[in-house]
């Protein structure tokens, strides 16, 4: 009974306020990821962080909008996402979710978004079916996709001379995937795939499988894995001393906080792709030493940077279109070109990919390093028109 | 201890052996229970979000389906989220991928949970106590790995926006109001059927046989096939639950089949009280809420839920309808 009481005054204030510009308009934004499990340090509390600088650096209040941040730990499982989702959108009066790392979660998320029309600005997720076969209106996927990952890592080895490729690959659905993409990408560069060795999911003792990768002749090794397994074949590798032996570690799915994590002796000379890293230039280098300041020290990592440019590109939207009507500020989002100090210019496509540069970078050793979380050595710049899936290769539905 | 559960058990089964006091052979109690819980189904998606009380109901049948089997059959399996998860992956593929009504992909489900149930069963009741549950996780984890590997579960994105669908290809049941009473419905058909098992003369010779095995044996039942018959009883039971929660996220994925599901259902039954008709429900009410509306805490829902299950195995080991049972001084 409240609820259509609430409904009602909702509507009747909504139709009241629609005419006038300064219109006070309240949106409220869910960060929904893990906190408690393996993606907590590169989402986590960080994102709630990200997300209230970006607030802050919009300078909302000033400008007729307030926003309130809520938060929740989804643990990595899609029942829990998909309950909190449904629960924010429809009692708690949620506008927009941002994060959602876990792939499972995330097309969770993303159904229950485009049934209840509402925005979904996903960041932390890698499944590239967000904005392939399972792609939705309601859906922007902010920083990077599985695809990105693979193609950047990919062809960027192979056009710097590492022609011989190996698979590390987790023996599921999403490893095999991985693989399938990256082996098309080595290929149709230039390259050879001379073998690959399928481990159990989730592994522990990679060492046979690494043994095998190091006496394959092979020149990378790719790491077609994702959270745990990649930390330990890395770790591993790192005491069979493979990247000293003079083969190339290619993380397919890797972030700052596991570089972190494993540190750089462990994982000097990794090769990976990210889209953003905090010591890329100069606004990226301003705004991550205030993110530093407000998150006890720690760097964000490229999920957290998503977070913050995607809540402030839906957050200019809702300035344009002065409301929070999804459809309208959806069309506007894709409409507007984005831009902000992180990821620089970019465009969000229709099939909601947001489009900018990728990065490949290769680990620093610990004598290059110049002091905590100085890692990473930029090795190319991946352009966006390249560091994306074409859009019409992803069968997307929305693109005719 | 002994003679307050050899006291208890008189009063269980007093009831069976006198004429019905009231329907079904309830005690009054139990029947004024049975009818507070229908009035709290009826009014709760009132009161309260509907999908989390589906999700409370869902659950509350897993844990009286596992108490079935661990509070009057005395097995422990720790392999449930077997048949939890496989039904709940069949009828979410029977649903999406063939386009079956929701009450033919419920009971597709079931029918999955309960041949597993068989199989497993007629090899894990061979062996007793820890190996018993050994066996059982052992089984679970195949399951999980088949889910893993299987090419229509989607490996770790599992199957995702399963319709609701039209039961019986009539009412819509997209509103989560018109889901709810169909879950209201099959939980209390579930708890109904689990009640009258555990009150009927089967329910008696398994409560002997949990026991003492070798003097049931010696009076000449055949325990073998009653601790069968209640394994399969209580798999697709959890199987009924697992499908319909299928349907009320329109989703099945591995978080169904992981081991975790299965330690979470233990943790249910424990915390609300082994061995009583009601505690299992309060149990999974406990544990669900507390993971819903604690989600905001991050990491401290699993500090808090393991400091309660600390404090509940420390200070009422039986449970909080057992304690509660033991204070009323009538087995709840």
């Amino acid at each position: 009974m409240t609820r259509i009481r609430n409904f009602t005054l909702a509507a009747v204030a909504a139709t009241l306020l629609s005419g006038t510009a300064l219109a006070e308009t309240a949106v409220k934004i869910g960060v929904l990821n893990d906190r408690s499990g393996v993606y907590a340090d590169l989402s986590g509390e960080g994102s709630v962080v990200a997300a209230q600088m970006a607030v802050e650096d919009f300078k909302a209040a000033e400008k007729g909008i307030t926003v309130e941040i809520v938060s929740a730990d989804h643990q990595n499982k899609p029942d829990v996402a998909s309950t909190i989702a449904r629960q924010w959108y429809d009692q708690d009066g949620v506008d927009v979710i941002v994060d959602v790392p876990t792939s499972s979660a995330a097309l969770a998320v993303n159904d229950i978004t485009r049934e209840k029309n509402k925005v979904f600005i996903n960041s932390g997720a890698g499944t590239a079916d967000l904005t392939g076969p399972q792609c939705s209106p309601n859906t922007v996927h902010w920083t990077y996709d599985t695809w990105a990952l693979a193609h950047g890592t990919g062809s960027a080895m192979v056009e710097a001379g590492h022609k011989k490729w190996f698979f590390l690959t987790a023996d599921y659905a999403f490893g095999q995937a991985l693989e399938r993409d990256t082996t098309a990408v080595v290929e149709a560069a230039g390259g050879e795939v001379v073998g690959t060795v399928r481990h159990p999911f989730p592994g522990s003792d990679f060492s046979s499988f690494l043994l095998q990768a190091q006496s394959s002749g092979a020149d990378v090794i790719g790491l077609a894995n994702a959270g745990g397994d990649t930390i330990n074949s890395i770790k591993q590798a790192s005491e069979f001393g493979i990247t000293q032996g003079g083969q190339a570690i290619a993380g397919l799915l890797v972030f700052l906080t596991d570089i972190h994590a494993l540190g750089l002796e462990t994982a000097q000379g990794l090769v990976l792709t990210e889209s953003f890293y905090w010591d890329l230039n100069d606004g990226t280098r301003e705004w991550s030493k205030r993110f530093a300041e407000r998150h006890d020290g720690d760097m964000p990592t490229m999920v957290q940077a998503g977070v913050y440019a995607g809540v402030l590109h839906y957050l200019k939207a809702v300035e344009a279109t002065g409301g929070k009507d999804a459809t309208a500020v959806l069309a506007k989002m894709k409409e507007m070109p984005t831009d902000d100090p992180l990821f620089g210019k970019g465009t969000i496509r229709e099939d909601g990919r947001k489009v900018h540069d990728m990065y490949l970078f290769r680990v620093k050793t610990p004598d290059q390093s110049q002091g905590p979380w100085d890692y990473y050595e930029q090795v190319a710049t991946i352009p966006a028109d390249q560091a994306f899936r074409p859009l019409n290769e992803g069968n997307c539905p929305l693109v005719k | 201890m002994a003679a307050e559960t050899q006291n208890a058990r008189t009063q269980v089964a007093a009831p069976a052996l006198t004429p019905p006091a009231s329907m079904m052979g309830m005690p009054r109690h139990h029947l004024l229970i049975f009818l507070g819980l229908l009035a709290l189904g009826l009014i709760g998606p009132f009161v309260l979000y509907p999908v989390f009380l589906m999700k409370v109901m869902c659950f509350a049948l897993f844990a009286c389906a596992f108490n079935l089997l661990l509070g009057y059959g005395g097995l422990l399996s720790f392999g449930h989220a077997a048949y939890f998860g496989s039904a709940s992956y069949v009828s979410a593929y029977a649903a999406k991928a063939w386009g079956l009504t929701p009450e033919l992909a419920i009971l597709l489900g079931t029918a999955t949970a309960a041949v597993l149930g068989l199989v497993f069963g007629a090899l894990a009741i061979r062996r007793q106590g820890i190996y018993f549950a050994m066996v059982t996780l052992a089984f679970a984890q195949m399951v999980y790995f088949f889910s893993v590997q299987a090419p229509f579960t989607g490996g770790e994105d599992g199957i995702q926006s399963v319709p609701r669908g039209h039961l019986f290809g009539l009412i819509d049941l997209g509103p989560d109001r018109s889901l709810y009473f169909l879950v209201l419905a099959v939980t209390f058909f579930g708890l109904l059927l689990i009640y009258r098992i555990i009150h009927s003369p089967f329910g008696q010779v398994l409560k002997a046989i949990r026991d003492n095995e070798p003097r049931s044996i010696s009076l000449g039942y055949r325990t073998n096939q009653y601790k069968l018959a209640v394994f399969v009883l209580s798999a697709t039971l959890a199987g009924l639950a697992g499908a319909t929660k299928a349907l009320v996220f329109q989703l099945a994925s591995l978080t169904d089949v992981y081991w975790t599901m299965s330690g979470e259902v233990v943790l249910m039954t424990l915390l609300g009280g082994m061995g009583t008709v009601f505690g299992p429900i309060v149990g999974a009410a406990v544990v669900v809420t507390m993971q819903n509306y604690l989600a905001t805490f991050g990491a401290w829902v699993t500090i808090i839920q393991g400091v309660i299950f600390v404090v509940s195995v420390l200070l009422f080991r039986e449970g909080i309808i057992g304690v509660l049972g033991r204070w009323l001084k009538k087995p709840l």
